[in-house]
């Protein structure tokens, strides 16, 4: 892929974005907002530039958390098909290997081409020639590998199993998981590409127990970018916290060695959660309804009784089951999650509706003191009648590997 | 692959020619390819035979042959005394075919036979010099031996398929669907290679889905849609004689001093990767046996198929490279102990009993072996 495709796009999405900011209500709030769509727009084309610079893949943490968010995401969870330890790690090296090459935009082992014409190439070849793309990778052992693999006793105390919340209809095969592995890109393909090599070397290991695809990011790391709307049609994420806010990511997000287990020093626990979304209802309901729902406006996402998106949450002006409201940290005795949701479809249910709706995925230190108190919050928010949450996965996230070492190297060695 | 192999000696034919090589020379002899300059051009028409080159260094030369007349052609290398060495059949009007060989030094004969009769059209050709390597002899034991077993399923499946037509020619439904499935046991053993012989598989083989419009169906799954849709076996008789014709064939194929296509250790490595391709499409499905749902009792015949490849060259395996021997070892009886948990008498459960789960277990025993499996035609083509 030359740069003119996503050039191109990222011009005609400037357009775009500059008439919508023009055409907002009164000519200086117009004028004003317009300005500052002008800097998100700037901000998106310098991400388009981005693509061929690779995000590192070790460090203190894993990338693909307080990273700048892709656009794109394929999402896996694997179940070990062995009891082997030996074996499990063999894998996560391999899975190491391949993920430091392909984050940085080369291909597996010996490459896709040029080997023995007698053998399989090393690598699928899907993504020659595509830049980078910005792809991360980012690993999470689920509660079940602790049992697996015979340790239990270094299962952190943070990673709970998920209790049952109100409305939960979960489906098992879509929930859980002994690892999972979280692909985002810009480019669908080359997220698709890490996972079907990483789902490639662990045949014999893992299996594939369930994935997903996102085609597009509901939430953003990035404040100065234009927030991005999920299948509502409303701005997400507004309040998420910034990858640059340090302060606030070893507050909520990082997971400390006083914590209760070591090894996950510097890591993160991650929620993910298959939230569908009964959007053909949706679609019916009156824009002051579905505006009181969530708490914000549509246009600009400002919260009810404000003027602009930044501004600040009066939690007292927002309707008492407005989404917006119950999910607030002022109403979760200051929680805070870092969401990375993507949108879905996966084709239709067979009832000529859309299966559709938001991947939500949230990282953060602790789920007793993050996810579990907002969700438990949330079961009183009247988005309820229109979301179901249908799969459900938790995960410990490990900090990232050193050059030389591997995915999950402080837990399993 | 570089020297004659045993097998030679005893079937009587000149010492210098090789049975069972290459038709296109995936062998990896690429040094020996290359010492021959590539593959030599062979024009063949109605009238003249014309080789681009008549000199040729000791090792393997591949020759590819384009057919310009307007007669199904043949080419063959003949060492002296008019002893094959390599023969290429069935080359229709303007089409190519490669056929590679392996030549110590010597004089030989090429020749083109236009209509596919006669002593055809000839031309001398002449090789000198020492091929560089010796061939591995633990490879040869494994073609030799492969041979001989792909005889022997042929002949268990002929066997097994004239107590199956017996039974389905006089009529009785319940006799013939117990001896459905151990007659194709034996086919389903070696079927890449059975599959090498022209229309032979679909003949046999084909499922009613594969058909395209207006083709006839025939073999064994027509049958088998007579013995458990249908329930009769009236008016089928015609295609249970034709299936036991048609593997007359297979034998006659088979039982050849040097197959056409000709076994190499890369084929038979292929052979058994494709055999855990079978079962993964094919099986874990249940779309091989929509009727009988006996599809059980082809993955084990399948999966015998590849082990009986692999327990070949194991030997070169474990030498080249020993963590994928350990891993076909793990891999094969996780296999084997995924497909055991449904066993039932002589045989297996029908497959429409076997749930979601248990099909998910057998996919992933399949997909943890099929893929080292993928890798051992590379390292014994080493």
């Amino acid at each position: 892929m030359t740069g003119a495709g996503p050039d191109k796009a990222g011009r005609s999405g400037l357009s775009r974005r500059r008439m919508l900011g023009f055409s907002g209500a009164g000519l200086l709030a117009g004028a004003a907002a317009g300005a500052g769509l002008e800097r998100a727009a700037a901000a998106a084309l310098d991400e388009r530039d981005a693509a061929d610079v690779p995000i590192p893949f070790y460090g203190a943490h894993q990338a693909g958390i307080a990273t700048p968010v892709q656009d794109r995401l394929h999402f896996a969870a694997f179940d070990l098909t062995t009891a082997d330890r030996a074996r499990v790690v063999r894998m996560l090296k391999d899975w190491t290997a391949a993920a430091a090459a392909m984050t940085q935009g080369r291909p597996v082992g010996a490459g896709a081409v040029g080997g023995p014409d007698v053998a399989p190439p090393d690598d699928t070849g899907e993504a020659l020639g595509l830049p980078p793309s910005r792809l991360t990778l980012t690993i999470g052992f689920g509660p079940s590998l602790f049992d697996r693999l015979g340790l239990k006793d270094k299962r952190p105390p943070a990673l709970v199993d998920l209790p049952h919340f109100p409305g939960d209809a979960l489906d098992p095969a879509r929930s859980g998981g002994d690892i999972a592995v979280q692909a985002c890109a810009d480019d669908p393909q080359v997220a698709v590409h890490a996972i079907r090599n990483l789902a490639r070397i662990a045949f014999g290991t893992a299996a594939v127990r369930w994935s997903q695809l996102g085609f597009g990011k509901t939430s953003s790391t990035t404040p100065d970018a234009q927030t991005p709307r999920n299948l509502f049609g409303f701005k997400d994420g507004t309040r998420n916290i910034p990858g640059t806010d340090t302060a606030a990511l070893d507050q909520h997000v990082w997971a400390a060695a006083k914590d209760g287990a070591p090894w996950m020093a510097g890591g993160s626990y991650l929620v993910a959660r298959r939230i569908r979304m009964h959007i053909e209802t949706w679609d019916r309901t009156s824009l002051a309804e579905q505006q009181d729902i969530i708490g914000r406006d549509k246009r600009e996402g400002a919260p009810a009784g404000s003027r602009a998106e930044h501004d600040a949450v009066r939690l007292a002006a927002l309707k008492p089951t407005a989404h917006v409201r119950l999910a607030h940290p002022d109403a979760n005795k200051g929680a805070r999650i870092l969401r990375r949701g993507y949108s879905f479809t996966d084709g239709t249910d067979g009832l000529g509706r859309l299966d559709a709706g938001l991947f939500f995925l949230a990282y953060q230190r602790d789920p007793r003191t993050g996810f579990i108190p907002v969700q438990n919050n949330l079961a009183t928010d009247a988005m309820n009648e229109y979301i179901q949450h249908v799969a459900s996965g938790v995960y410990a996230c490990p900090p990232a590997p050193r050059p030389g070492g591997h995915w999950g190297d402080t837990l399993l060695t | 692959m570089r020297f004659p192999l045993p097998a030679l000696a005893l079937s009587g034919v000149a010492a210098l020619a090789l049975p069972l090589l290459t038709a296109c020379g995936d062998d990896g002899d690429k040094d020996a390819k290359a010492a021959a300059g590539g593959p030599t051009a062979v024009t063949a028409g109605d009238a003249r035979c014309e080789v681009a080159r008549k000199d040729f260094a000791a090792g393997v030369t591949e020759f590819k042959v384009r057919n310009t007349g307007s007669r199904v052609t043949e080419l063959y290398v003949y060492a002296p005394g008019d002893k094959i060495v390599g023969e290429r059949e069935n080359i229709g009007p303007g089409t190519s075919a490669t056929l590679a060989v392996q030549l110590s030094a010597g004089k030989y004969q090429l020749a083109c036979k236009p209509g596919m009769v006669g002593n055809g059209i000839r031309q001398d050709i002449t090789v000198t010099g020492v091929a560089t390597k010796g061939a591995d002899p633990r490879i040869e034991k494994a073609l030799t031996d492969y041979h001989a077993y792909v005889i022997g399923q042929t002949d268990a499946t002929i066997a097994a398929t004239q107590k199956f037509v017996a039974a389905f020619k006089a009529g009785d439904v319940a006799k013939a669907k117990a001896l459905y499935a151990p007659s194709r046991v034996g086919w389903e053993s070696i079927e890449p290679v059975a599959e090498s012989f022209g229309d032979l598989d679909p003949r046999t083989d084909a499922r009613e889905a594969d058909l395209k419009p207006g083709e006839k169906w025939t073999g064994w799954h027509r049958l088998e849609k007579a013995l458990w849709k249908t329930g009769s076996t009236k008016g089928e008789e015609a295609y249970a004689d034709q299936l036991l014709k048609d593997l007359a064939e297979l034998k006659t194929k088979v039982n050849a001093v040097r197959l056409d296509p000709p076994i190499t250790q890369t084929s038979m490595a292929n052979g058994a990767k494709e055999l855990l391709d079978e079962v993964a499409t094919g099986k874990i499905t249940g779309e091989e046996e929509t009727f009988s749902h006996t599809d059980l009792v082809d993955f084990q015949a399948n999966l015998d198929g590849a082990a009986k490849v692999y327990e070949l060259l194991r030997p070169v395996v474990q030498e080249k490279d020993a963590t994928l021997a350990k891993d076909l070892d793990d891999n094969f009886a996780k296999v084997r102990t995924a497909l055991q948990k449904h066993r039932q008498g002589d045989g297996y459960v029908s497959y429409d009993k076997v749930g979601k789960d248990d099909r998910k277990a057998l996919s992933d025993a399949v997909n943890a072996l099929a893929e080292p499996l993928s890798k051992l035609a590379g390292v014994v083509s080493k």
